[in-house]
């Protein structure tokens, strides 16, 4: 009769996490190793599809589309296993190495289930919203520099662009939490857009603090600037607060816990998806996850040096580490706070981050002229 | 400039949380009006796990109605036998061997420690932790282990008899329930770092949900919902049973009456209630014996009459009403049954909260289902 449990094995945790960060780390490394192998052969084709505006368009919307859905299924796996570790539990395990093919089972399983449309969901809205969340981060995809190179379309405006792109979001979350036709989906709806358009004021406050410190809004030359000293430390006064803000706002456009109240589980069930299946939840799954990565790369970009890093790898991996650095610090906040109220958040909001935010820009404005 | 002015009217939205909801404990409807995310009203339906409990132990004898009472409060089913076989003792006038009382008080409270860890743990994720939740369940594995090598069950333990314990204490249960305790008491501390003192949390449980003493004294609360509301009232103390008053222990009271003061409550009882363990295992060891079980004949007739047991079960005052008219069977069976009492305040509370605060309300009162519908 022997029922003294063993003693919750740490090390194998920890040594989880380790072969997990080093999976992904292999992972990328390989996509990476792949961009640099001599293609000569291709090479008249490639250039021929560079030169050629619509085939060179296509090409690149083919890669950032199939980067999206790749990279998200490797996010969603690594946050099952970083929240199997807080947990103290092992995370997948079954499907392929250590769970790593879980996240692509379950993509498998939800093309198959039935596609539901309730019978009296307002049908065109029900079916256009997941498209109107996922196209938003399709767009900003688009200007998301990998490297000097590895950008979908260089645009001088891009911080600009990023931010009037991705508040069409708030579009289509509002058009599946009425279309259902769900008093929990509605409820969601309205939550996450009056969440989404509160934290947009302070973010992009935050934003121009340092388009007007750094006197650029394209990413690339964002990056270029910081050579030798990340903004984070060269720009500190304004950065330090700035990266804070940022950091918090962007999660409270993830709906991400402690700000996950448009689908809080306890209470609305699931928020404005509840009534979606098979997979047009996939679509919000997704670009749920795709505007996390996006997120925490732009908040690279801005104030931790983008892809600069030792010529040891290759300047996307840097970006790529760099990335999931701040995606796992956003997991370990969503893991580990409590919920907050709809009124404590938008308090928050206004009260606290949007003053806050001001001063930061008035800081810039005077470091700007130093 | 003509101007036109539109007369904007919106209705309320009735909604029903539950009876598949994923944050009511168990098969609980409630009616909630809401005006935007402000809950109006709100009416508990209830009876989805109506079976009749007390009309079916009107139809067996005695110490057969023990096995049911394990699916009144199933968080803490020791409990319950505890307050069945009080009744039906003090109905027959049986004499408890001093060891059983003592096997029996260990048992309880250690059940009382699980029963408050599931709390913990809903009640986090409730306001949204969810990682509290596997901290909580991985120490109440421990507990429920311990409870299966004495009992060989893991929820439904049906344990404590009429007259006494059925077997002494398993080879090495004290050393493992000490072993348990030494983990338990930093894994509390864990839990305060992390939770309790947690400013988000303290923003969502402060203040919200309070229940006035005299409100709470109106609705006969008891338990940690009565100890939350600034009444010094525990059972365990007040009419001491079994070896309660050789026992020394406090009893946690705080006056504020809101959320956080019920949760407050049920942390440091759980600490308490390891000061219980801890004295009951040192009698237990120093006081060998072998007598547990009070001899009862196979057709138990007790006299006509009746008798009440009155007990504190993690959940408040768990009561069993019994009469007898000398036949095997009892005449009329009732429990009193702490969860049902706590959730008709849930109507006074819900009064023009938010749906959020709704939730951790409910959470807070920590109701059974299994025991409000018997």
């Amino acid at each position: 009769m022997s029922v003294q449990p063993a003693p919750m094995n740490r090390a194998g945790a920890a040594g989880q996490f380790a072969a997990g960060s080093l999976a992904l780390l292999l992972v990328i490394g390989i996509m990476a190793g792949i961009a640099r192998l001599p293609w000569g052969f291709a090479d008249p084709a490639l250039r021929f599809v560079g030169n050629h505006p619509i085939l060179d368009a296509f090409l690149k919307a083919f890669i950032v589309v199939n980067f999206i859905a790749i990279h998200v299924l490797l996010l969603i796996w690594w946050e099952r296993k970083y929240a199997g570790w807080m947990q103290v539990r092992l995370g997948p395990m079954h499907v392929g190495w250590k769970g790593l093919a879980q996240t692509a089972a379950d993509a498998v399983k939800l093309l198959t289930k039935e596609d539901i449309i309730p019978t009296k969901a307002d049908r065109p809205l029900f079916l256009i919203a997941p498209f109107l969340v996922f196209i938003p981060t399709i767009l900003t995809f688009m200007v998301l520099p990998f490297s000097l190179t590895w950008v979908g379309y260089d645009y001088p405006l891009a911080a600009l662009y990023v931010i009037a792109v991705s508040t069409v979001t708030a579009i289509g979350i509002m058009s599946a939490g009425w279309g259902g036709n769900n008093k929990y989906s509605l409820l969601g709806g309205v939550r996450a857009v009056a969440q989404l358009l509160s934290y947009e004021i302070p973010m992009v406050i935050v934003v121009l603090a340092m388009v007007a410190v750094t006197g650029t809004m394209s990413m690339t030359e964002l990056v270029t600037q910081q050579d030798g000293l990340w903004n984070i430390i060269k720009q500190a006064p304004v950065a330090i607060p700035g990266f804070l803000i940022f950091l918090v706002c962007a999660l409270a456009e993830l709906n991400r816990a402690p700000f996950d109240l448009p689908e809080a589980e306890s209470e609305l069930v699931s928020g404005f998806h509840t009534e979606y299946s098979g997979m047009r939840f996939a679509f919000f799954f997704l670009a749920e996850f795709a505007n996390n990565f996006f997120s925490a790369g732009f908040a690279v970009i801005l104030f931790l040096g983008g892809w600069l890093g030792p010529a040891i790898l290759p300047p996307a991996l840097w970006f790529a580490i760099k990335t999931v650095v701040v995606i796992t610090l956003m997991m370990s906040i969503r893991w580990t706070l409590p919920r907050l109220r709809i009124d404590q958040m938008m308090g928050f909001c206004w009260k606290l981050l949007v003053p806050a935010s001001l001063v930061v820009f008035c800081i810039a404005a005077f470091w700007a002229i130093r | 400039m003509a101007v036109t002015t539109t007369e904007i009217t919106s209705k309320g939205m009735t909604v029903n949380l539950g009876p598949q909801h994923p944050s009511t404990h168990g098969v609980l409807r409630l009616i909630v009006d809401l005006d935007g995310e402000i809950v109006r009203s709100c009416r508990p339906v209830i009876g989805y796990l109506h079976r009749g409990l007390e009309k079916m132990f009107e139809v067996r004898p005695y110490r057969q109605n023990v096995p049911f009472t394990d699916r009144l409060d199933y968080l803490a089913s020791l409990n319950n036998n505890l307050a069945i076989s009080q009744a039906i003792e003090r109905i027959g006038g049986l004499a408890v061997p001093e060891r059983a009382q003592y096997i029996r008080v260990l048992l309880c409270e250690l059940n009382r420690i699980a029963s408050h860890l599931v709390f913990l743990g809903t009640f986090a994720t409730d306001v949204g932790a969810t990682t509290v939740f596997l901290y909580a369940f991985r120490e109440r594995e421990r507990v429920l282990d311990l409870l299966e090598s004495m009992t060989g069950a893991r929820l439904t333990y049906n344990w404590i008899r009429a007259g006494g314990v059925p077997s002494d204490l398993p080879e090495g249960f004290g050393v493992r329930t000490r072993a348990f305790f030494r983990d338990f008491h930093p894994a509390l501390s864990d839990n305060d770092r992390l939770l309790t003192g947690n400013r988000i949390f303290r923003a969502r449980c402060e203040g919200i949900g309070v229940i006035s003493r005299h409100l709470a004294i109106s609705y006969a609360a008891s338990g940690p919902v009565a100890r939350g509301s600034g009444i010094d009232f525990d059972l365990r103390r007040a009419a001491p049973y079994e070896v309660y008053d050789r026992l020394e222990f406090d009893v946690p009271v705080l006056p504020e009456g809101d959320v956080m003061a019920r949760y407050r409550v049920r942390i440091e009882e759980m600490r308490q209630s390891v000061r219980i363990c801890g004295q009951c295992l040192k009698w237990l060891d120093e006081n060998p014996g072998s007598e547990i079980m009070t001899k009862i004949p196979k057709v138990f007739k007790p006299p006509a009459g009746e008798a009440y047991s009155r007990t504190e079960s993690p959940r408040g005052e768990l009561s069993f009403f019994m009469v007898s008219d000398g036949t095997p069977n009892p005449v009329r069976v009732h429990i009193r049954a702490p969860s049902f009492v706590h959730l008709s305040l849930l109507p006074e509370m819900l009064k023009g909260v938010k749906i959020a605060d709704a939730i951790a309300i409910l959470g807070s009162l920590d109701t059974v289902l299994g025991e409000v519908d018997r």
